[in-house]
């Protein structure tokens, strides 16, 4: 049975102990692919970003995208949490793991949660500047959209 | 006539001054880009969030509809921009 499990939370996530909660006690599982999205310091400039999100929707979608994934690919399972709030630089802002009985499928399970959720999943980034200005909210780029594209 | 809560994220949030209201919305407000333009009279502030229709999206009941899809008689619409988590 496919587990899913969605988090939309504050607090920082111990990436080991997801991959540990999605994969212990499990003999079916033959591969685990995970991601992790960092906040970059964008060359020294950033001081952090901070993610607005629709609660309850960024849940919701998230919880979508990855059904879709786990029908898609065959998955065993898939984890994806993703964080709100301000976030410093070399922070974590996002994990998917994606579980499945060869790696093709966990590959691109993973890719393809990560596709989505940047384009559909109900967030926004904005960027403070280390001179204390807000740079403001951080546009949406084509190339996230061609990359989501490429599933359909 | 009938009632339903705005809810209003990111920059459209920032620029219409609100992060949700209660609207009375007409009877020929139809569709959600009806409502975009529905909402584009209310005010400078208003005008100036929803300027550029095309990238403003939409959700009902918190799923995503495309601008020419009916709202039918929803507990709460979403307008926001395009979407940067990840």
């Amino acid at each position: 049975m496919a587990s899913v499990t969605v988090r939309v939370q504050a607090e920082d996530f111990d990436t080991a102990a997801e991959i540990e909660a999605l994969s212990a006690g499990r003999t079916d599982i033959g591969a685990v692919v995970t991601f992790s999205g960092l906040c970059r310091e964008e060359k020294g400039l950033l001081s952090a970003l901070e993610l607005e999100h629709y609660p309850g929707m960024a849940e919701a979608e998230i919880r979508r995208i990855c059904e879709e994934a786990v029908a898609r690919f065959d998955l065993q399972g898939a984890t994806a949490i993703h964080r709100f709030g301000r976030i410093d630089p070399g922070g974590r802002i996002v994990l998917v793991i994606a579980a499945s009985t060869h790696r093709q499928a966990a590959f691109d399970g993973a890719s393809f949660i990560m596709d989505y959720l940047k384009t559909a999943a109900p967030f926004w980034k904005k960027e403070h500047l280390k001179d204390g200005t807000a740079r403001g909210w951080v546009s949406a780029k084509d190339a996230d959209d061609t990359a989501r594209d490429r599933w359909s | 006539m009938r009632e339903v809560r705005l809810v209003y994220f990111a920059w459209v949030r920032e620029r219409i001054g609100l992060g949700d209201e209660i609207v009375s919305l007409p009877d020929d407000v139809v569709t959600a880009g009806d409502l975009i333009a529905f909402l584009k009279n209310r005010g400078e502030d208003y005008a100036a969030a929803l300027e550029h229709e095309n990238v403003i999206r939409v959700a009902i009941d918190q799923e995503h509809v495309e601008h020419d899809e009916p709202l039918g008689s929803p507990r709460e619409i979403a307008l926001f921009p395009p979407m940067t988590g990840g």
